[in-house]
């Protein structure tokens, strides 16, 4: 291959949906991970595609990637695990059934298939949750989906397109309209860092940090559960940035596997099990589903979100750099929000008109103060 | 010895992060019931210290003493196991450990403050009950399982590994009347035959891939160390009735409809078919190292890295017997007396230092420890695997038998990481125990990481709640 | 004690046996000619492989819960043993 017209710098699925988008647009990629594709934060998350509404930017980045999960969908082979459970998002009491219906109200009003249905309703479309709950939240439009296998097909895809890919070569910086990995200057019109949580290690400047979790996954249990469940206290989880929190959050995988989640912390970059937080997540799953309880887990990990301090991705330009983008900082939503953002991110390099607003998206915005 | 009920033995603690409900407390847990956990713990306990003993199985002996009943076992076997009863370790059978970690991590990964406490934990799952353990010292002896190759067929039913069959055996299984083969590679292959043709299974031939040249130089370096063996295999080749042992030959592939039917074997010029209604295939043992692994112990080369007290990187955590290499049993009962010996002289209460032994003790310990380790080291060359089983499955051909991923599946040029992440080889309830040693050996891939749990253990028991027996001790 | 000729009674896919009591589930299923321990995920009959609780080949469902090693598990009376053959 000769010059490339862009590069990506990792191979997560943020970088493999970029490199695919790009290579569709007819430019020659040259992809580079530190390690192999889809193996770093991709690997370790849950593969929920969802639409959230914890702000309007976060919705209409979710909501349009997940109209572009379903227009990929018909092309994605069995590997990739696409399981159309739809997500129901769970109530315990009165106060979060208000939530629920207003979260409902907020979906309708903007085209998103859901509907709320009474606790009675939840027993029986979930038998093995924790009777009685006050309601539910079914958004059928949501997906499961297997993301180190997507990462890949993305990534061939881009490969049948012309696009190289370089694993185990880790990018050391950024210039203007150049990498510079392994000794080499690497020279493209188009560079984009999509390292995800190590995006700042190329652009200091970027405001993403690591925020842990820890996942576990079950044997093959086909049946035990039939949507993705998430408690409507999720939000207050994944909002918090200062302290550790737990969620119930269970998923059923296209194996008949379970997979538990979901946990946050900022500790930096320890990759070692924190027990203490790991049977709180599981005594919050079991709480919810107590069948859970004499299921066998086969193993369980720890996984780094790329957090950023207003849990919106960066997705735009980087002004300190010629040629030089960034598409990163996605949180634990990046395997929803990867085909969007890909999409808005060659939009903007391409000049074309984008579908959703990327100012939110800015990287160089001025951000808050953490909470 | 009677298993210590865990609910009775399980005194209250607090609840107190990162782990609460029941703990049981021990100056030293052994993990592992085999000759090196039983000589360990034994020579522990014999000294005064307070020892605990994990063991998966139901009754103790490992592999190599799995019995039934006492009278089954040779006589070497039941004094230690009588020996083991008298020394005052307390056994809990039928323990599955699922997770350990040191103390003083688990503190700082919750983020606690102030003086890092000390010592181990262990959870185990007894039954289906959580029991968690909690020591100052802890000695491995998790011994080692058979390393299983691929070939066309190695699924069907009635494919069973070597040292499997004869576990099941042990456990009460019968083969008798039944036409069995015997194939793969070391000294397990005859024994096994032997055990299997005095149980009355018609033992058609026992196939050992290691070329004739290789065994007789073993047979001649054996002769100069160990001259007991070469008398013990002759015994062996006896006992196997009419069965032949055939040198230099492999099987290459097992068909059958609904289980196996007949094998094909090779010795690299000609083929030739042998109907059976068993296969026993095996090639080999491989060290159990994950729990050291866990524990943050350093492992080269597949084995536990120890000193000469059998003390690993991580102080406090010994190993003794095949974690550290495959040595067999006397290696493992000397290892395991000098690791019993040494942590009673490093624990325990101030005001009763416990004894290492004699020095005239410790010279012989050492010294089996030496001749058995060469033996192993004479046999691991004898007994080279060769090169043509690298070939033997086919696109089609199920690498993991968990997952039924195929040799067509993963392209050898990728990592095992890769290989899991695309695939999902080794991402079954085995935690890639069978395929990822195979796929070493066929791909040369290796740095598998080791998570929590070890081995499959129930939500409650991860989340740190036991089931009803252990809530209300 | 000699255990010998102690029989318990077990109920394997519905159907009530007597059986040595001092037997692994896996030694008496394999006797009983259980052709299927469980099913493999592209549905191949499989029994045990390694006889030591590592394959995870033998789960059966005992007593109701699912994923048991039946290599592991003694016998005890009245138990339940449901499996793939």
């Amino acid at each position: 291959m000769g010059r490339p017209d862009a590069i990506v710098v990792g191979g997560g699925i943020i970088g493999a949906a970029c490199a695919y988008e790009l290579a569709r647009a007819g430019m020659r990629v040259l992809v580079l991970d530190a390690a192999c594709v889809g193996g770093g934060t991709t690997a370790a998350g849950m593969g929920h595609v969802v639409v959230m509404d914890d702000s309007e930017a976060q919705f209409a980045l979710s909501a349009y990637s997940t109209r572009l999960w379903h227009e990929l969908e018909p092309e994605l082979p069995r590997a990739a695990e696409v399981d159309r459970c739809g997500t129901l998002w769970v109530a315990e009491d009165d106060e979060q059934l208000e939530a629920l219906h207003a979260k409902h109200a907020y979906y309708l009003a903007r085209g998103v298939e859901a509907e709320v249905v009474d606790g009675a309703d939840v027993a029986r479309l979930e038998p093995n949750l924790r009777a009685p709950l006050a309601g539910g939240l079914r958004v059928p439009g949501d997906r499961v989906v297997y993301p180190p296998y997507v990462a890949r097909w993305l990534v061939d895809r881009a490969r049948d397109l012309g696009a190289t890919v370089r694993e185990g070569c880790a990018a050391e910086r950024l210039e203007d309209r150049a990498v510079v990995a392994g000794g080499e200057r690497l020279e493209a019109d188009v560079v984009i860092d999509a390292a995800g949580v190590a995006a700042a290690r190329l652009i200091p400047d970027l405001p993403i940090v690591p925020r842990k979790g820890h996942l576990a996954i079950t044997d093959r249990y086909p049946g035990f559960c039939r949507h993705q469940l998430v408690e409507l206290g999720y939000h207050k989880s994944a909002h918090t940035m200062t302290s550790e929190s737990v969620a119930f959050n269970v998923q059923p995988r296209a194996t008949g596997q379970l997979l538990i989640g979901s946990s946050r912390e900022l500790v930096g970059w320890d990759a070692s099990p924190n027990r203490s937080i790991l049977q709180r997540m599981l005594r919050r799953a079991m709480e919810f589903m107590p069948g859970l309880a004499r299921l066998t887990v086969i193993r369980t990990w720890v996984g780094f979100r790329p957090a950023t301090p207003d849990k919106l991705p960066l997705i735009g330009r980087w002004p300190a750099l010629e040629g030089v983008w960034v598409a990163a900082g996605h949180e634990g939503l990046g395997i929803t929000t990867s085909l969007g953002t890909a999409r808005l991110l060659a939009d903007q390099i391409l000049g074309r008109e984008p579908a959703v607003d990327p100012a939110p998206f800015r990287p160089d915005r001025v951000f808050a103060p953490h909470e | 010895m009677a298993a210590t009920p865990p609910a009775a033995a399980i005194p209250h603690e607090a609840a107190a992060p990162p782990t609460a409900g029941w703990v049981l407390h021990a100056e030293i847990a052994v993990v592992g019931a085999g000759p090196a956990g039983i000589a360990a713990a034994s020579r522990a306990a014999e000294a005064g210290r307070d020892v605990v003993v994990l063991d998966a199985a139901p009754r103790p002996g490992g592999q190599i003493w799995r019995h039934r009943r006492r009278e089954e076992l040779p006589a070497r076997a039941r004094a230690w196991l009588e020996r083991f009863d008298r020394s005052g370790a307390r056994l809990i059978a039928g323990a599955q450990v699922v997770d350990a970690w040191t103390a003083a991590d688990a503190w700082a990964a919750a983020g606690s403050r102030g003086a890092a406490p000390e010592g181990f934990r262990l959870v185990a799952e007894v039954d289906g009950e959580r029991l968690e353990v909690a020591a100052d010292r802890v000695i491995l002896a998790t011994g080692a399982r058979e390393l299983f190759l691929p070939f066309p067929g190695w699924t069907l039913p009635n494919v069973f590994g070597v040292g499997g069959a004869q576990a099941l055996v042990k456990a009460g299984a019968s083969f008798a009347g039944k036409r069995v083969v015997v194939a793969g590679s070391g000294p397990l292959l005859l024994a096994v035959g032997a055990t299997l043709a005095s149980q009355g299974a018609r033992v058609a031939v026992v196939a050992e891939q290691a070329s004739r040249a290789a065994l007789a130089r073993f047979g001649a370096a054996l002769l100069l160390r160990s001259p007991g063996r070469i008398a013990q295999a002759a015994r062996l080749r006896s006992a196997l009735g009419g069965a032949r042992y055939a040198v230099g030959c492999w099987v290459t592939r097992a068909d059958g409809d609904d289980a196996v039917r007949e094998v094909t074997l090779t010795d690299g010029r000609r083929s030739w078919t042998e109907p059976c209604d068993v296969l026993c295939t095996g090639y080999g043992l491989v060290p159990n190292t994950e729990l050291a692994e866990m524990l943050g112990c350093g492992v080269d080369g597949g084995r536990v890295r120890v000193d000469e007290w059998q003390r690993t990187s991580v102080a406090g955590v010994y190993c003794a017997g095949e974690p550290t290499g495959i040595a067999g049993v006397d290696a493992a009962l000397a290892e395991g007396e000098i690791a019993g010996a040494h942590a009673v002289a490093t624990s325990g209460a101030a005001g009763t230092p416990g004894t290492a032994g004699a020095a005239d003790d410790r010279r012989r310990l050492f010294r089996i420890r030496r001749r058995e380790h060469g033996v192993a080291r004479a046999l691991e060359r004898a007994f080279t695997l060769r090169a043509e089983l690298r070939d033997l499955p086919r696109g089609d051909t199920i690498l993991c038998r968990c997952e039924d991923v195929t040799r067509g599946m993963v392209d050898p040029a990728w990592s095992f990481r890769q290989a899991k992440l695309y695939t999902r080889i080794g991402m079954g309830p085995c935690q890639a125990r069978v395929c990822g040693p195979a796929c070493e050996f066929l791909f040369g891939w290796r740095g598998q990481t080791t998570r929590v749990p070890t081995a499959p253990a129930e939500v409650r028991t991860l989340a740190g709640e036991s089931g009803g027996a252990g809530a209300e001790g | 004690m000699d255990t010998t000729h102690t029989e318990v009674e077990i109920e394997v896919d519905g159907r009530a046996f007597r059986v040595p009591a001092d037997a692994t589930v896996a030694a008496v299923l394999l006797d009983l000619g259980v052709g299927a321990f469980r099913r493999s995920v592209t549905g191949e009959p499989r029994l045990p492989l390694c006889g030591m609780g590592t394959c995870q080949e033998c789960r059966v469902t005992i007593d109701g819960v699912a994923h048991r090693r039946a290599c592991m598990t003694p016998v005890r009376a009245g138990m339940k043993v449901s499996t793939d053959g």
